[in-house]
């Protein structure tokens, strides 16, 4: 892959809660069109970092831009319309709606009806702009194999399927920058290989830009173009995924003290059954 | 619960699928429901046509605080007064301007909706109990605001108000006005209906089900909570202005806070979240009475009568069975009497093979 424009720059930021410096001076820059994948142990400020992307966090200093524009201090509701979607860590959906309403959620930016017009839902064409959104949503519905739960309401669905629409939703944004908060955390390996496929199939086909935090060694060093190391809030490797993998600093603070966490990869390529 | 369609009911677009009476039998059912009501004025006599009505204007506000409360997730004990400021509201347009009455329920409505959006601000920054209070207050500064404001309510003596009246056919008995109440209805039911099912009402119920990704994806917080407070009130001024015209006469001590605990209790009954629920929930809160009448007439002699005197207590009776019935829903029912409606659509399309 060789995109060099880069769509996402973070620029020196820290962020501190009172004393606590959940990360410093952390720089990188996310490629128009490629798989970046941050890793890091537990509490390293992965999702921090996230969050200051999606707009959850303010960072204490430095600055962070998206497509040439300063969002640093972007409310976060503005963030979708420019191209920034995000899943959760933990789920996130709509409890009690059904996983299509969550999905057509996903469009409110791009649905221009307000009550005034959807209230008397067949005469000022909310009717014709809610049948051709839901086309789309139907087309991210197919893509991501879970048509026979689309009525279904998302708090009663499996964990496996509730990270799926999680993804449908953040897909209907329609996003430039997609942020993967582990996406397949708690997930089969079956599950996890589905995972991998809609991720690629996102960057590829749909031409979206994927920035993921995941912990399964594997299937970061499958399918992301380049890794970022964060321990500590500090970043201390950044690169392809072998050069990352063959680092010193990142071998001792991250994979050098379980090394069965090194032999994942081949682990995971093998297939499910023989 | 997943929806269930009957076997050889296929959708074939987008349009079929989006209907708010999804199967056939439905939609015969609310045809032939409709014909129902409309003939009811020609059978049912004065005093049940006044329960109707009563449940038609109950229902209409009852929906609003279920958008409030049931849909966004907010609290409000202050419906009440938002009820009285729409009766009070139709009437004085009507009298200063002599704007035709059917105008002046719709207006009563947009007014109550902007006092609606006042007080709802500060839903804006607060939640939960904070919330509650916010509102709490509303509801007494607007029922001082009805005893003290004579230009506008005609004080503590209240204000007569006209009949309904479109092109000179008057609605000044339960017959006629019956009719007025239902249109109202059906308009204000298919109107929340469709509003649930486009954008803005799924941003309400996304921002009560999860404010944080409800932010990411872009839906504007604040405004969508205080929205809601004023989408609330206009159906609650609606509903006060027919209200209004339906009794012909306004005071102001017919909206106190026992009247928004008693909107709650139906909100609640019905089903937090669902429309029709609302329209349940106000049947049951005005019929309830009604059936703790009956029972007590039919043991009227009797020797549970006379060991207990239930005619002398009868109204007593009725506030409690109102009481005990919001707590039994609470425990047994949460979900109020829509769920149970559907479980009872469910057992008879699986009938008799219901596992």
């Amino acid at each position: 892959m060789e995109a060099t424009t880069p769509i996402l720059a973070a620029e020196r930021v820290s962020l501190r809660f009172g004393g606590v410096r959940a990360l410093t001076d952390v720089s990188f820059e996310v490629r128009k069109g490629e798989v970046f994948s941050i890793i890091g142990p537990n509490g390293a400020g992965k999702t921090s970092m996230v969050n200051c992307i999606s707009g959850r966090y303010r960072p204490t200093e430095g600055r962070i831009r998206f497509d040439g524009q300063d969002i640093t201090r972007l409310p976060t509701r503005k963030r979708a319309a420019i191209g920034i979607g995000r899943t959760f860590q933990n789920l996130a959906l709509f409890g009690h709606m059904t996983v299509l309403d969550n999905i057509m959620v996903g469009r409110h930016h791009l649905l221009k009806h307000g009550f005034w017009t959807g209230m008397p839902f067949w005469l000022f064409g909310a009717q014709r702009e809610e049948i051709a959104h839901r086309r789309e949503v139907e087309e991210i519905i197919d893509f991501l194999e879970i048509q026979h739960v689309r009525k279904a309401v998302a708090g009663t669905l499996s964990y496996g399927l509730r990270k799926r629409v999680e993804l449908a939703r953040a897909v209907a944004l329609r996003p430039k920058l997609i942020l993967l908060d582990e996406p397949m955390a708690g997930m089969n390996l079956e599950e996890k290989e589905d995972m991998a496929r809609f991720i690629l199939d996102l960057n590829e086909e749909w031409g979206m830009t994927v920035l993921m935090i995941e912990h399964d060694m594997g299937v970061v060093m499958d399918i992301s173009h380049r890794v970022m190391v964060l321990d500590f809030g500090r970043k201390i490797a950044e690169g392809r995924p072998e050069e990352v993998l063959a680092d010193p600093h990142v071998r001792r603070a991250y994979l050098g003290e379980a090394d069965e966490v090194v032999s994942e990869p081949e682990e995971a390529m093998e297939p499910v059954e023989s | 619960m997943a929806v269930m369609t009957p076997a050889g009911d296929y959708r074939t677009s987008y349009r079929e699928d989006m209907t708010i009476f999804p199967t056939r039998n439905s939609r015969l059912a609310l045809w032939l429901g409709l014909a129902l009501l409309c003939a009811a004025p020609l059978v049912l006599g004065r005093y049940e046509l006044g329960l109707l009505v009563n449940i038609g204007i109950m229902g209409i506000a009852a929906l609003g605080l279920n958008i409030l409360v049931g849909f966004t997730g907010q609290i409000s004990i202050g419906h009440a007064a938002f009820f009285g400021f729409g009766a009070f509201a139709s009437a004085w347009l009507h009298e200063q301007f002599h704007i035709p009455v059917v105008l002046c329920i719709p207006l009563a409505g947009f007014m109550t909706a902007l006092i609606g959006l006042v007080f709802g601000a500060p839903a804006a920054r607060l939640k939960g109990l904070y919330l509650a209070i916010a509102t709490l207050a509303a509801q007494f500064i607007l029922e001082d605001f009805f005893a003290r404001a004579q230009w506008f309510t005609g004080g503590v003596a209240g204000r007569i108000t006209e009949p309904f009246e479109l092109f000179g056919w008057r609605a000044d008995r339960e017959e006629s006005f019956f009719y007025v109440v239902l249109a109202f209805v059906i308009l204000m039911f298919v109107g929340a209906a469709n509003l649930m099912r486009t954008r803005d009402g799924r941003a309400l119920v996304a921002v009560r089900d999860h404010y944080l990704s409800a932010e990411v994806m872009g839906i504007n917080l604040a405004y969508y909570r205080t929205l809601s407070f004023g989408i609330a009130s206009f159906y609650a001024g609606v509903a006060g202005a027919l209200y209004a015209h339906y009794l012909l006469f306004v005071s102001v001590e017919a909206f106190t806070i026992l009247l928004s605990i008693q909107f709650l209790g139906m909100v609640i009954i019905g089903g937090l979240g669902s429309v029709m629920g609302s329209l349940m929930g106000a049947a049951f809160m005005v019929l309830l009475p009604e059936a703790v009448q009956m029972v007590a007439d039919a043991l009227a002699g009797g020797a549970i009568d006379r060991a207990l005197r239930l005619g002398n207590s009868i109204s007593f009776l009725r506030e409690m069975t109102i009481g005990a019935a919001i707590i039994l829903f609470l425990i047994f029912e949460p979900d109020g009497l829509a769920r149970r409606w559907r479980l009872i659509k469910a057992y008879w399309k699986l009938y008799p093979y219901s596992h």
